[in-house]
């Protein structure tokens, strides 16, 4: 069941031309070191075993924030059907720091990849009304049509990338 | 901000010829300005749309449950708005509910005189919009800036929004690429569309981090939670709330639902309905003041987890006339708009004008009357009103199923109730026989009172015919009632439908069933032909036709506003068919507009009862021929053919889903079809022949004569189910269409169907 979904929200991904990479916990900061371009700014991840590669600012300026190639940050769940990624604004920062890079590479558990919006809302609404989670459904990267075609990276990332760590 | 770019073709004139000459010179205007950058925009936003949502089934229920959703909000509002108060303070913020603009604006200052801000950036708000807050603001030396990049375009070249979701697509890419030169003068040569994003995110960056206040709109707000949530594809909300510390959101009351998971439908019908998209880039579900560290400390400050509770949120209820929109009947439905714009780009007026043409003060599009009524007032909301031809295209495109052809019926009535009493009374009461007061513009009158003025025409043929063709006639025709000259009138006819069928009776004994056949007024005076198709045709399928005096459906004083002519035709109209359907005769409709109201008009007019049963005894021609072929009558008597065929369907026809039974039956007979799938082909009825709008019926039109005169479709015969769009199709194309009736009328000679 759970492989199904994951893959689901490859094919989403696919569509929306975001990379995606599967990994366990062993091997994911060997795979995000080898995804990431430098200057890179990133959230710890919450992940057991899972650590962000070397050289990753963790306490970046905004400065720093707005001069980033890459952002890592973990993403709370993701919705399969839409391949969207639920970034949490919490005070760790991760919503500033996955804004402002070029490239977003979201990390994401199998375990937390839902199916479908059905699923997502119920688990947003809980956590919503325990205490508040701000949280921002990204899918794909920020796009514009306003000047005359369409063009990635408007205000935000003009790529996103997921990994999936699948024992988590 | 949102300057009025209708300043300069303001006309405060005295003749109903002059405002309908400066009309027409302004759509001309604006045809020739925006027309191609708002038709490209309107028709990729539109094509995605359908392409999104080809997945019927759960495009069904999620519309389903967002309209039950919103009924609900609606109908339990002031409780909503005390909990939504109460979940926001709960969560550290402010509510204000203001009464109107001035209080909302005078609420705004006071948060961004206390935050002490000299810059405030804003993420997209119609609503703002709405309020003129930008204005508000620059009065106290505030610099406000817009973050959504089309909006920053219409700010810097200081116009007004022509679009609920792109309010630039009016815009061409060079306009804006000279617009940018001409303001920034910048280092480097902006060219495509990457270089003036580019450019705009990097000017727009610097105004983020000066910010003090960011405002955003709120797509929703849920009343469980205090959450509001925002809709963008450009992460410019996102920047807005996080890179300021203090974060005011204006919404309309209209927004709040009960709780989170009641989002959930309009995320996924949200982006589907207005651009196309799956889903937008961001859906931003915030319960603020968020949590994100701020970003408002300087350069070298790191980002700190403890920064951030410094966060301040406000949340402006906006009602500013929304409290007595939903207790008004009819604008009530306003409400249910999610502002998704998918009513625009359905509307075949707009993909040739855009919002500049329908736009009152702040909404443009099919829903943009009621909003304007309701917030603005009445007069905002009679500029191009008429605009609105009923055609219905947008009914099945809103994702809340609002009835936006009714509700511009409604404003059109009240605006013509409005009207200065007495004109043009003393002359014409003879010839307008309708229940509508007096004061009402002649040129709607005289469209409302179509079966009374054929009647006349018909009895005095073929004088009329030849009066109605004289060269001043016309001309005084075009000057007093605003009938464009260039515009053919049809040719009645002396010997009626009814008339000729009366004298020959019916051809059929021994029939298993027997329907009553209703000719509109068209097909009984003027396209006779098709309606002698019409009885041919079912009676080589052994069914037995009556025609009894049944009057006009009301279709006509209905698209001019007249509700109270339309709501007394409906009950002449029942009650000349009580006995027929009593005897368990069905009604088989000629002209798809009027089969569009017995289906959905007149549940406004009739008992519940009386509706239904009309409703489920009445077809369309084709719908019943298609009908009878499935319970195995014999096509034989039926002219089948090989030929090939461009159809056009009635716009009525295709909201109804009718058109798939006409083309199924010509398809079962052997002819090769291709249907047409542009809105409309622009007549609309009575639309065309204005004076004011024959520019832009033949614009609209424009975009079905090249499908028909594509590779593929130029040589094929042409056929069209509405009497309109056969008299329009007449203008567009060098070749005479022909009602599918007469395709396949049993009588008709091998390779003829020439008449309509």
């Amino acid at each position: 069941m759970e492989t199904d979904v994951t893959e689901t929200f490859e094919a989403s991904l696919r569509r929306l031309d975001v990379a995606v990479e599967r990994t366990d916990a062993a091997g994911a900061e060997a795979v995000l070191a080898d995804r990431v371009e430098a200057p890179v700014v990133g959230v710890p991840l919450p992940f057991d075993g899972v650590s962000l590669p070397e050289g990753v600012e963790t306490a970046p300026t905004p400065a720093q924030l707005e001069a980033a190639t890459t952002a890592i940050t973990a993403v709370d769940f993701a919705v399969a059907d839409y391949g969207s990624v639920a970034i949490r604004a919490s005070p760790a920062g991760e919503e500033p720091t996955s804004l402002y890079a070029d490239v977003h590479v979201a990390v994401v558990a199998a375990s937390d990849v839902l199916p479908d919006m059905g699923a997502a809302f119920d688990r947003l609404g809980e956590a919503v009304r325990d205490g508040d989670a701000d949280t921002v459904l990204a899918t794909g990267p920020s796009a514009t049509a306003d000047m005359g075609a369409l063009v990635t990276g408007a205000h935000g990332p003009k790529a996103v990338r997921a990994v999936v760590i699948e024992d988590r | 901000m949102s300057a009025d770019v209708d300043a300069d073709t303001d006309t405060d004139t005295d003749t109903d010829t002059d405002s309908r000459e400066a009309k027409a010179a302004r759509i001309r205007h604006l045809l020739a300005t925006e027309g191609d950058a708002v038709e490209r925009n309107t028709l990729t936003f539109n094509r995605g749309r359908y392409d999104a949502v080809a997945d019927l089934e759960e495009y069904e229920a999620l519309k389903t449950r967002a309209r039950e959703i919103k009924e609900h909000a609606i109908a339990t509002l002031p409780e909503l708005i005390e909990s939504t108060r109460e979940a926001v303070e709960d969560n550290g913020g402010a509510v204000y509910l203001a009464d109107d603009a001035a209080d909302a604006n005078r609420y705004v200052r006071e948060v961004v005189a206390d935050a002490g801000a000299e810059t405030v950036v804003k993420s997209k708000s119609m609503t703002t919009e709405e309020l003129d807050v930008n204005e508000a603001l620059d009065a106290d030396g505030v610099d406000v800036w817009e973050t959504d990049l089309g909006e920053f375009v219409l700010q810097v070249a200081d116009e007004a929004p022509s679009h609920i979701v792109a309010p630039a697509i009016h815009k061409s890419r060079e306009g804006i690429a000279e617009l940018f030169h001409e303001r920034f003068d910048p280092d480097e040569d902006l060219e495509t569309a990457a270089d003036l994003t580019r450019f705009a995110r990097a000017f727009l960056g610097e105004r983020i981090r000066e910010a003090d206040v960011g405002m955003t709109g709120a797509n929703f707000v849920t009343a469980d939670s205090g959450s509001i949530a925002l809709v963008t594809s450009e992460g410019n909300a996102r920047k807005t709330v996080t890179a300021t510390d203090v974060h005011v959101a204006v919404a309309g009351v209209e927004k709040i639902v009960p709780a989170v998971e009641d989002l959930r439908p309009f995320v996924e019908l949200i982006g589907k309905s207005g651009t196309g998209q799956d889903i937008t880039s961001y859906v931003s579900v915030l319960t603020p003041p968020v949590d994100s560290p701020s970003l408002d400390r300087g350069d070298d400050d790191p980002l700190s987890p403890e920064t951030a509770d410094e966060r301040e949120f406000h949340l402006v209820l906006v009602d500013n006339g929304r409290t007595a929109m939903r207790e008004d009947e009819h604008l009530k439905e306003t409400l249910y708009c999610i502002r998704c714009s998918a009513c625009a780009n359905s509307c075949a007026n707009f993909q040739s004008v855009g919002g500049h043409a329908f736009g009152g003060e702040t909404y443009s599009g099919g829903i943009a009357t009621g909003w304007e009524a309701g917030v603005h007032g009445y007069d905002a909301a009679a500029e191009f009103n008429d605009l609105c031809t009923g055609c219905t295209r947008c009914v099945n495109q809103c994702p809340v199923k609002i009835d936006i052809p009714w509700i511009n019926a409604v404003v059109r009535d009240r605006l013509n109730r409005g009207d200065d009493p007495g004109r043009f009374a003393f002359v014409y009461d003879e010839l307008v026989p309708d229940e509508e007061p007096a004061g009402l513009d002649l040129q709607k009158r005289l469209f409302g009172n179509y079966e009374t003025l054929a009647k006349l025409a018909s009895a005095t043929a073929p004088l009329s015919n030849r009066l109605a063709g004289w060269g001043p006639a016309r001309a005084l025709l075009e000057r007093v009632a605003g009938i464009d000259a260039r515009r053919r009138l049809p040719e009645f006819r002396r010997e009626t439908l009814r008339d000729w069928y009366a004298d020959r009776g019916s051809r059929v004994s021994d029939a298993d069933r027997e329907v009553v056949l209703y000719p509109d007024v068209y097909t009984n005076y003027v396209a006779v032909e098709r309606g002698q198709a019409a009885v041919r045709v079912l009676e080589a399928l052994g069914v037995r036709v009556r025609m009894p005096a049944v009057p006009e459906s009301g279709r006509a004083p209905l698209s001019q506003g007249m509700i109270a002519t339309a709501d007394a035709k409906a009950d002449e109209v029942y009650a000349a068919l009580a006995d027929h359907l009593d005897a368990g005769r069905d009604v088989v409709v000629i002209e798809p507009s009027d089969l569009a109201m017995f289906r959905r008009d007149y549940e406004r007019f009739l008992p519940d009862p009386a509706f239904e049963r009309l409703a489920d005894a009445s077809y369309e021609l084709f719908e019943y021929v298609y009908g009878l072929l499935e319970a195995d009558a014999d096509p034989d008597g039926l002219r089948a053919g090989d030929e090939a065929v461009a159809y056009h369907a009635h716009c009525q026809a295709r909201t109804l889903g009718l058109d798939a039974y006409t083309t199924a039956v010509l398809e079962r007979l052997g002819y090769d079809v291709v249907e047409s799938d542009v809105e409309c082909c622009g007549m609309a009825g009575s639309f065309g022949y204005k004076a004011e709008y024959y520019d832009l019926s033949l614009d609209v039109g424009d975009r079905l004569r090249a499908q028909f005169t594509s590779d593929g479709t130029r040589d094929r015969r042409v056929v069209a189910s509405g009497a309109s769009c056969g008299d329009q199709l007449d203008d567009l194309l060098a070749r005479e269409p022909a009602h599918p009736a007469t395709v396949i009328d049993p009588a008709r000679p091998a390779g003829r169907a020439d008449r309509r």
